[in-house]
């Protein structure tokens, strides 16, 4: 079970249970929503971006332990950083769970979110991880404007 | 039934007590067991339990076998060669046909077209039924528990032509809602299309009475029974089924193989659903004439060596006893069922009182995906996710399931495993 235990840490479950951020924001600029139609995963992010910087960021919808967690926990990571920042955390993010960056060797930026490392080793499980981070890429360049009125 | 079961039950317990009617499931299982080479593994360091029968169902050796000896003796394309091993190639594919035919009681064996499964059957008879014969204004009646091949289809049809697709509805059970039936019926209804056995929730649909009731205003009806053919004796003149389409590989079959049953006067009079080789009987470019029943409808070569092994599943099934393989089936639902919902925190999805071996559930606060990654740690194959039937989800309101099949292989003890493995799923999302 000790792979299984690399990937439902007690940070990950706590995040499950009680995430962060788990709401609609009523003054999202940008939004998009993200589907896994083989499992039925469904969240949407939203973003509320001022200049350049990610002002806040909040996320709904239903998914598994990993996706919510890794949804919660994007959500903390990429407050307050640039557009550029986020996507370039995203890359690395993808990277790590797909077993191209060595998040102990080579230079990243994912300070708390190397728990997710351990999804690389439940290959059908990269999708769920990286469900939000794809689907707040598609949010932020979309430029899909929701309206603030 | 078999002649066996018949005498049994027809024998008198007071002056035969030999062959009195026992409670107890007379099923080698071990024995069974040994037919599937595929069960005798480890996975992830733990004995294969494999639980996902409904998505497709192990292979035993024999059936293997035959498509080996297909494949290293007899290769060849049908219906299309004087040389030796065409003969041979065709004698086995048109062999395969004809234990179809008795495996459905089909009057025919014209009546039964080798399509690679259920989904493309549906397909089949959309195309050369629906297509023809359904116009704007007509109406299509489905249920609400079908999968998407049994919805999809049909609303490509009713975007096609204007036609309008009513549902029966379910109770909280995954009953379906029998007066709610009648109600939808009428003289604009052209087709019916049911699901005979849920793969979702397992619910044995009353299809008899079901079909009956349509006929009544002379609608044709297709019955989906991918999950009934391999839990449950199949008879389609005696449900007087218009179509009947199931896949081989949930009956113990290799992919690539399945049925449409349709009764010959609705065939005839079908659009062929593809064109191309062996369903012809003369091509100019002027014109074409079709090929009579069954080759109209089964253009090109065939996946010859999976049918041919259709076939062999069927002798396989024959050999074993249908009627006790389901009895035994049964009684592991039964004891699942008690061991699983004893759980505290689980739900089982599907409640109705005549089901095939299926038992889907949820935990309060735990999504399936979870719960199949654990299983699958611990070597347990189960299917986690709406199974393809996204309405029936939303119907129960829950994103997904996670469920375990049964089928006559599985044992009480692999069912222990799975208990115990759910509990320990709860213990890890405290």
């Amino acid at each position: 079970m000790s792979e299984l235990n690399e990937l439902y840490q007690q940070v990950i479950l706590d995040h499950n249970k009680k995430p962060r951020n788990f709401r609609k924001l009523e003054n999202a600029n940008y939004t998009a929503e993200g589907f896994n139609p083989l499992c039925g995963d469904q969240l949407t992010i939203y973003v509320n971006v001022a200049g350049d910087a990610v002002q806040e960021i909040a996320f709904e919808g239903s998914g598994c332990a990993i996706s919510k967690a890794a949804a919660s926990m994007m959500t903390q990571a990429v407050k307050g950083k640039s557009k550029e920042q986020a996507e370039k955390l995203f890359h690395e993010f993808h990277s790590m769970v797909t077993g191209e960056l060595d998040e102990e060797t080579e230079e990243n930026n994912l300070g708390n979110l190397k728990i997710f490392a351990g999804v690389r080793d439940f290959p059908v499980r990269v999708k769920c991880a990286t469900l939000p981070w794809h689907t707040m890429h598609a949010a932020l360049n979309q430029q899909d404007r929701v309206s603030t009125e | 039934m078999s002649t066996e079961v018949a005498s049994i039950v027809n024998s008198d317990p007071a002056t035969d007590p030999a062959t009195a009617p026992s409670t107890e499931v007379k099923w080698d299982v071990e024995r069974i067991r040994r037919d599937f080479p595929v069960l005798h593994q480890t996975v992830n360091g733990k004995p294969l339990i494999y639980l996902d029968n409904s998505a497709s169902s192990q292979v035993p050796q024999v059936v293997i076998d035959r498509g080996s000896v297909y494949i290293e003796q007899e290769h060849s394309n049908i219906h299309r060669g004087v040389h030796y091993l065409s003969q041979k190639a065709t004698t086995a594919y048109e062999g395969a046909r004809e234990k179809v035919k008795r495996f459905i009681n089909a009057r025919d064996s014209r009546e039964c077209i080798f399509v690679r499964g259920a989904t493309e059957g549906i397909n089949l008879v959309m195309y050369g039924y629906g297509r023809k014969f359904i116009g704007e204004g007509d109406e299509i009646v489905i249920s609400a528990m079908e999968h998407h091949a049994n919805i999809v289809p049909w609303q490509m049809l009713c975007e096609e032509k204007g036609a309008r697709l009513r549902v029966i509805p379910m109770n909280d059970a995954g009953e379906l809602l029998l007066d709610e039936y009648d109600g939808l019926l009428n003289e604009r209804t052209k087709f019916v299309s049911l699901i005979h056995v849920s793969n979702a929730l397992g619910t044995i649909n009353p299809v008899k009475e079901m079909i009956a009731q349509a006929h009544k205003y002379g609608v044709p009806v297709l019955i989906d029974g991918a999950q009934a053919a391999p839990h449950m004796p199949v008879d389609v003149q005696d449900l007087d089924a218009d179509f009947y389409v199931f896949s081989g590989h949930k009956m113990y079959a290799p992919t690539g193989s399945g049925i449409v049953y349709g009764k010959a006067e609705l065939l005839e009079k079908m659009n062929p659903f593809q064109g191309g080789g062996d369903m012809i009987k003369t091509v100019t470019f002027e014109k074409t004439t079709y090929a009579d029943l069954p080759n109209k409808l089964e253009a090109g070569t065939p996946a010859i060596a999976s049918q041919i092994g259709l076939g062999a599943a069927i002798d396989y099934l024959d050999g074993i006893g249908r009627e006790q393989a389901a009895t035994y089936e049964a009684e592991l639902l039964r004891y699942a069922t008690e061991r699983v919902s004893a759980i505290e925190g689980v739900r089982i999805i599907g409640t109705a009182k005549n089901k095939a071996s299926v038992l889907s559930f949820i935990i309060d606060d735990i999504h399936p995906h979870d719960i199949g990654t654990i299983l699958d740690q611990e070597g347990i194959a189960v299917r986690a996710g709406h199974h393809c039937a996204q309405p029936v989800m939303q119907r129960f309101n829950v994103p997904a399931t996670a469920r375990a099949s049964f089928a006559f292989y599985n044992t009480k003890e692999e069912i222990d495993v799975l208990a115990r493995t759910i509990e320990k799923v709860i213990e890890i999302f405290g």
